[in-house]
């Protein structure tokens, strides 16, 4: 992998090499398209590889629920080679007004096709004696499980091989050229050639998209996410909170997963995000109150993750207004679970193929201007 | 959350180089507090004996930890000894947890003195009860008076091998040999920048003096080949090594033991500075990664100085020096004028002591010869019990960087947070890739510093009052 100079004029060449640039230039590539990745760090170093890794129905939005289970049957499907675990989910409400949330919104994701049933307490108690008895009510889907998601870059940099794509590590993108129709992608190791191109950098993409003049109200969250050294069994199911504010899996090795969106601070420019004390403790706090016994079990690890989201928080999948031949895919919430299939369907639609499901245009945001030659 | 306390330099680590800062800063006028994890001042070198295990004055160190304690009781400073320290946010909130609990203080600069950590190279049969490190090996003998075994094997490298094996002597306990992968010629490359402190110099004599004077074997240019054993340490098998240190060239023999202290020299502790963003450089004569400091302390972000072995392996001696100018240096940072010229009169003191310490820290230096002791099934990643061959074929597979390294076969991930085994994992990704130290890069420093109970995190607090944020839209 030494050696990054590259003079192939590419079909497409695809920026970022998280879930959504690899599984799209797969898909790319096995259409036919000579096709060639570039990631500035790793495969999966970015959110990709260190996400909670849950794989919940229960917590995917209405519209988003048929990408959710399309992409939760391609997680089985990799299976051990991303330590895929099937345990069914819990989602917990200790409060009244919780309970009510709770219903509501677990009503209208089963209308979307997901699995959920609802259980009393004392059905909680006895599928999971390990959680704190003031379960007032609790949802079940038995879909729900997790993967190991620090297992994606090796996982995808064995598929982009298989598929033929030239993947480039520790390479960034540094600007965008337009000549002749193609794009060139200026590089510390020269140009590259494409005719098409794929922004999927993640929190980064803002200022990619920006390289072409485009842009795209992107705001990126800072994700906490912390794991606990090996302990004794505790919990089975991946167990959340009716308020979406946790998400708690104990891995086949023992340890225990902590996440729920919980704030850090910084920017993707300035590399990792930082870990906040009062956010990470309250987190810490809503786990040890659902799983009592984690309050004997020690905190191992407590990183962050940049995620990317627009307004709507709906994903931006389709081509980048006002570009020909450019796309964009990100933004995706609850995307470790949904990137193996939507990734698919941009493929598809750079192929130039009709993807089995709608995709989510991102000229919604562009200004009129763009929104114009677009159609165009 | 009560509001920290807040003051104008909060110092972590009470090693000589941190205690003599924090006495520095305060004497200058700083409000200056001052976190460590141990029971008192003094840091690795100057540890104080647990109590009921005799006095430490009597030892030429145990006197200078001993000042180092009555200077620190007499300054300003406010001592928060049993606090350890889990997380810092920049800015600078130091998040601790002490015998009360969590502990939060605030101030504007801050001096991470944290010193340095152990470097190993695994050999077959090197996590069989009895082998120690040469660091803890001297932690064990100084502040426990514990002797490691009854017969010894003392192997590696560096000045700690010598200070280890004179230490058993003294002790009382029985030496089998010490192996050192150096040649005598290799000390002698080292003699002129060592002759920058002959008192030093005189001090490591004697205690050559004392190990050859004892009968023990010393074999110069050797090293283990293996440690042998069913259920403990029962000999070891070592041989002569080739330039670059590889131990299985030519014959081998073995020795009968019951424990082993074996060690390559010291790496500072980064995983602090990392934590905060700090700029790194690698620089083997320094003992390898080390926060890129000025001659005064001060770092790529603003307000944050590193101070002592944690910036680079240099000694007590330089770390207590290194330690009073990053003092004043802070000070004369936070307004105090008259703080500037004492750094400049104390740069000059500190150099020279940096010179000797960089000779010690170059000796103790690894070479890649000693990867081929490593057999397919050693052990590399004690916490997640990852064999060479598990590491081998996830750098064939793709894996290198020490970040990719971890994401592929959680090495590093265990309770020890990659101090035992990342040094080695980089040795061996570079060995196959022929990659820089650089290019291989650090693995990202994650919180917390120390595993820390969740319970004690949490303390007390009413599911109620939690600060819940509005969830997001379904
Ligand atoms: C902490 C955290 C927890 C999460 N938990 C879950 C969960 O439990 N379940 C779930 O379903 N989803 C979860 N998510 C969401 C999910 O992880 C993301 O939606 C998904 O991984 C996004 O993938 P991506 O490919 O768009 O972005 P990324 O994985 O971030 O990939 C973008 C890549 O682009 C690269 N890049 C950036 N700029 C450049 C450039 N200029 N040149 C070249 N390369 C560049 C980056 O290095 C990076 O590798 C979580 C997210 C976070 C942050
Ligand atoms: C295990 C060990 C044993 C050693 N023994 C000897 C010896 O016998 N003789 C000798 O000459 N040299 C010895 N050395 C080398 C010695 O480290 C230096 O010569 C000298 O002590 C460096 O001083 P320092 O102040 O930079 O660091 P240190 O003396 O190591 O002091 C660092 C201090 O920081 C504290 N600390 C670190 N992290 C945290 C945290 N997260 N929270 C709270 N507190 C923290 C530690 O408790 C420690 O007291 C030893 C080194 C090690 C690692």
């Amino acid at each position: 992998m030494s050696g990054h100079d590259d003079s192939t004029s590419y079909d497409l060449a695809v920026i970022g090499g998280g879930i959504m640039g690899s599984a799209a230039a797969i898909q790319a590539a096995e259409g036919g398209m000579q096709t060639v990745l570039i990631e500035k760090s790793e495969l999966g170093s970015g959110a990709s590889g260190v996400n909670a890794g849950t794989l919940s129905l229960q917590i995917k939005r209405v519209r988003l629920m048929p990408y959710a289970i399309r992409g939760h049957a391609l997680w089985e499907h990799a299976g051990d080679r991303v330590g895929f675990r099937r345990t069914g989910g819990l989602t917990l409400a200790f409060t009244e007004p919780e309970a009510e949330r709770l219903t509501t919104t677990m009503a209208m994701k089963k209308e979307a096709g997901a699995p959920i049933v609802m259980k009393s307490p004392a059905e909680v108690a006895a599928l999971e004696p390990g959680l704190n008895k003031q379960v007032v009510l609790a949802s079940y889907c038995a879909e729900d499980g997790y993967a190991n998601s620090s297992l994606t870059g090796v996982y995808y940099r064995g598929l982009l091989a298989g598929a033929g794509v030239r993947v480039h590590e520790r390479l960034a993108v540094d600007g965008i050229a337009r000549s002749n129709g193609a794009f060139i992608l200026i590089t510390a190791a020269g140009p590259i050639r494409a005719k098409r191109i794929l922004i999927a950098c993640g929190g980064w993409m803002k200022d990619v998209a920006a390289m072409l003049g485009v842009d795209l109200p992107i705001r990126v969250r800072i994700n906490t996410v912390a794991v606990t050294e090996r302990c004794p069994p505790v919990v089975g199911s991946v167990i959340g909170h009716a308020t979406g504010l946790l998400t708690l899996k104990q891995k086949t090795n023992g340890t225990i997963l902590i996440g729920g969106g919980w704030q850090g601070r910084g920017t993707p420019k300035d590399g990792r995000g930082e870990v906040v004390a009062e956010s990470l403790l309250t987190n810490l706090r809503l786990a040890q109150f659902a799983v009592p016994a984690l309050g004997s079990s020690r905190i191992a690890r407590v990183w962050t993750g940049f995620e990317p989201n627009v307004p709507d928080f709906y994903p931006l999948a389709g081509a980048l207004p006002g570009v020909p031949d450019a796309f964009i895919l990100g933004c995706v919430r609850g995307g470790y679970t949904i990137g193996p299939y939507i990734g698919r369907l941009m493929g598809d639609l750079i192929l130039g193929r009709e993807p089995e499901m709608p995709l989510f245009d991102p000229a919604r945001f562009a200004p009129a201007k763009a929104q114009a030659a677009a159609t165009h | 959350m009560s509001a920290p306390d807040a003051f104008d330099l909060a110092v972590i680590g009470g090693g000589p180089a941190g205690a003599s800062a924090a006495i520095e800063a305060g004497r200058a006028g700083l409000r200056v507090v001052l976190l460590d994890e141990g029971r008192s001042a003094g840091g690795q070198v100057y540890r104080a004996p647990v109590s009921g295990t005799g006095a430490s004055s009597g030892q030429p160190d145990g006197a200078v930890g001993d000042r180092l304690r009555a200077d620190l009781a007499a300054s300003t400073v406010d001592c928060r000894f049993d606090h350890r320290i889990w997380l810092v946010e920049r800015g600078f909130r130091v998040h601790g947890l002490g015998p009360d609990g969590p502990a939060t203080v605030e101030a504007p600069r801050l001096v991470i003195a944290v010193g340095a950590q152990e470097r190993h190279r695994p050999v077959p049969g090197w996590t069989l009860p009895g082998v120690i490190g040469l660091a803890g090996a001297t932690n064990l003998i100084k502040s426990q008076k514990i002797l490691p075994g009854r017969r010894v094997v003392v192997a590696g490298s560096g000045p700690l091998l010598l200070l280890v094996a004179a230490s058993i002597l003294k002790a009382g306990g029985e030496l089998a040999a010490v192996i050192d992968a150096n040649g005598r010629m290799d000390w002698l490359r080292h003699a002129p920048q060592l002759m920058a402190r002959p008192d030093l110099v005189g001090r490591g004599a004697k205690w050559l003096a004392a190990i050859l004077r004892a009968g023990v074997p010393l074999l110069s240019r050797h090293a283990l080949r293996r440690i042998v054993g069913d259920d403990h340490v029962e000999g070891v098998v070592a041989g002569p090594v080739t330039g670059d240190w590889d131990p299985s060239a030519s014959g081998e023999f073995q020795i009968a033991c019951d424990a082993v202290c074996f060690g390559y020299g010291l790496a500072p502790a980064t995983e602090t500075t990392r934590l905060l963003g700090v700029k790194h450089e690698y620089v083997p004569d320094m003992g390898g990664w080390r926060a890129v400091t000025l001659p005064d302390g001060s770092t790529s972000v603003a307000g944050l100085y590193v101070c002592g072995d944690g910036a680079g392996v240099l000694g007590a001696a330089a770390a207590a020096l290194q330690g009073r100018v990053t003092g004043l240096a802070a000070a004369r940072d936070s307004g105090h004028a008259n703080a500037a010229d004492a750094v400049e009169r104390l740069l000059p003191q500190a150099a020279r002591a940096g010179r000797f310490g960089m000779a010690m820290t170059g000796l103790a230096l690894p070479r890649d010869g000693l990867l081929s002791a490593m057999t397919p099934e050693t052990i590399i990643c004690r916490c997640e019990g990852l064999r060479r061959a598990d590491i081998d074929s996830a750098i064939a597979a793709g894996s290198q960087t020490l970040n990719g390294l971890k994401s592929a076969t959680r090495c590093g991930m265990g309770p020890c947070g990659g101090r035992v085994c990342e040094d080695t994992a980089a040795a061996l990704i570079a060995q196959h890739t022929g990659l820089s130290r650089e290019a291989i890069g650090q693995s990202t420093s994650r919180p917390p510093l120390r595993p820390v109970p969740l319970g004690q995190l949490a303390g007390a607090f009413n599911y109620l009052d939690l600060p819940m944020p509005e969830p997001a839209p379904q």
